[in-house]
């Protein structure tokens, strides 16, 4: 049996290999919190130009490292605004190619809230633990450490090493509340109780910028897909998710 | 290909060509690992149970780097067949060995170990040329950890995720193995796809898993009917 399955994958072994460089399909390397909705996008752009997209997802932080070691990624939409930022200044990516497509909002799960006011409530209640994604790490996490620090409540707290990891803690149970993202509240139906929307005011804006790799500097493809990616129709699909949107003057970094 | 396909498919391969990767390099180095009396072979030993200390997402950020355009073992590689090795399936299969290898060695050497070395040195001084007798009288003997081994690469090597996460770039078709893939579905918040995902990769593992033990019963009552 086990033979057989070698030798199989060796015959499998001998199929395609896909070749890069060519403009009917880009790859995006996007962050892993985000891949919902590019999912979304990239089946409306392949279905308006025909051009493929293949999509990786990852932490912003690992598809960093991976783009200064030559990974062959021709946008990059991270989760923040930082890391689009350092490729420019090392011309891995295009200078002013860079701006924010998304902007996140932080949100209070409370498993046993009835409502949003009870779910704001939960911060000072008697909750147990609160959970959070790594400020140092994510973003999210970051945000929520502001928002913490503005409200000061006592509770113990959980760290997830991402927003993801944050809203499993919630979801499985293990954890009453969570700051997680409103964008995975929205992409699930089974999330118990409720939950407060932060009000932005008490954090940094959690920009997520997006960025033209410097291997698709021409690749007229990629630079389609930047565009299609600030289009209306777009929009309306990252603000379906749970996302804000600037306008497009007020994107634009740099 | 069905896209949900490919990543089962990619495992499997990946798996695959590393473990015959693997066992090439792996039979003459676990046979010099039994059967020296060099004072380096603690040190050789020692190297090679590394990957199993290092966190796997630590050891494929090394890689990374090492493997990269930037690394000369990149550089190198780039040199010599004009393709980077980082964000490739070759480039998978040169870390999965890496991060493999002590579940190949380690069996093998084993086995190597408890070879009767009185049969191999009297079928050599019969006449019988050396493949003749690692055919005949090595193998035989050796057959339950070279088969040990076989199953651990492989298992080994379906199951991985922090290295070929960092080293393969979760490209869809080509680096995106079935750990993968997984991870993206539980990232995406897609619970019920990365359920049905890890079921396929528990029944792979337990078809990986299941010949070995089969195997070592039937061995266990063939040795027990010789002893009695």
């Amino acid at each position: 049996m086990f033979f057989v399955w070698i030798a199989l994958a060796f015959l499998l072994s001998w199929g395609d290999s896909a070749d890069a460089a060519d403009q009917t399909q880009i790859r995006v390397a996007v962050a892993s919190n985000f891949i919902a909705p590019m999912q979304v996008l990239a089946k409306a752009f392949e279905a308006e130009t025909s051009v493929r997209v293949l999509v990786s997802a990852g932490s912003t932080g690992k598809l960093y490292a991976q783009i200064s070691n030559g990974a062959p990624f021709d946008v990059f939409l991270a989760a923040n605004a930082r890391e689009p930022g350092r490729l420019i200044k090392q011309s891995l990516g295009v200078a002013h190619t860079r701006f924010t497509y998304a902007r996140g909002r932080l949100a209070l799960w409370c498993r046993d809230a009835p409502t949003s006011d009870a779910a704001r409530g939960c911060l000072n209640g008697s909750v147990s633990r609160l959970a959070i994604a790594n400020p140092r790490l994510a973003p999210y996490g970051q945000a929520a450490q502001s928002v913490l620090a503005a409200l000061r409540p006592s509770t113990p707290i959980v760290t997830g090493e991402n927003i993801s990891q944050a809203f499993q803690l919630v979801w499985s149970g293990n954890v009453a509340v969570g700051f997680v993202a409103l964008s995975q509240l929205k992409s699930r139906s089974d999330t118990q109780g409720a939950y407060w929307l932060v009000p932005a005011n008490l954090h940094d804006p959690i920009d997520q910028q997006a960025v033209l790799l410097r291997r698709a500097a021409d690749n007229a493809a990629a630079q389609n897909f930047l565009r299609y990616l600030q289009s209306d129709a777009a929009r309306a699909v990252i603000e379906n998710f749970g996302y804000d949107v600037p306008l497009p003057q007020q994107a634009k970094a740099q | 290909m069905n896209a949900d396909m490919a990543p089962f498919v990619l495992s499997v391969q990946l798996a695959a060509m590393t473990l015959v990767v693997l066992l090439v390099i792996g039979l003459p180095l676990a046979w010099w690992l039994a059967m020296t009396k060099s004072p380096y072979k603690p040190i050789i030993e020692a190297i090679n149970a590394l990957p199993l200390v290092l966190p796997p997402t630590v050891l494929g950020f090394y890689l990374l780097v090492f493997l990269g355009p930037q690394g000369w073992a990149g550089q190198t590689w780039t040199a010599l067949f004009g393709q980077p090795l980082t964000f490739t399936f070759t480039g998978l299969v040169v870390a999965s060995c890496i991060y493999s290898l002590p579940f190949v060695i380690q069996p093998l050497q084993g086995a190597f170990e408890r070879l009767d070395r009185r049969m191999v040195e009297a079928s050599l001084t019969l006449g019988a040329s050396w493949p003749r007798t690692f055919w005949r009288v090595v193998l035989p003997q050796a057959r339950h950890g070279l088969l040990t081994a076989c199953v651990l690469g492989f298992a080994h090597t379906v199951g991985e995720f922090g290295v070929v996460l960092m080293v393969g770039g979760n490209i869809p078709g080509e680096t995106q193995v079935l750990s993968i893939a997984i991870y993206e579905h539980v990232e995406a918040l897609d619970y019920a796809a990365a359920g049905s995902m890890s079921m396929m990769l528990v029944v792979l593992s337990f078809l990986c898993l299941l010949p070995l033990y089969t195997k070592s019963r039937k061995r266990r009552r063939l040795l027990g009917e010789v002893a009695a």
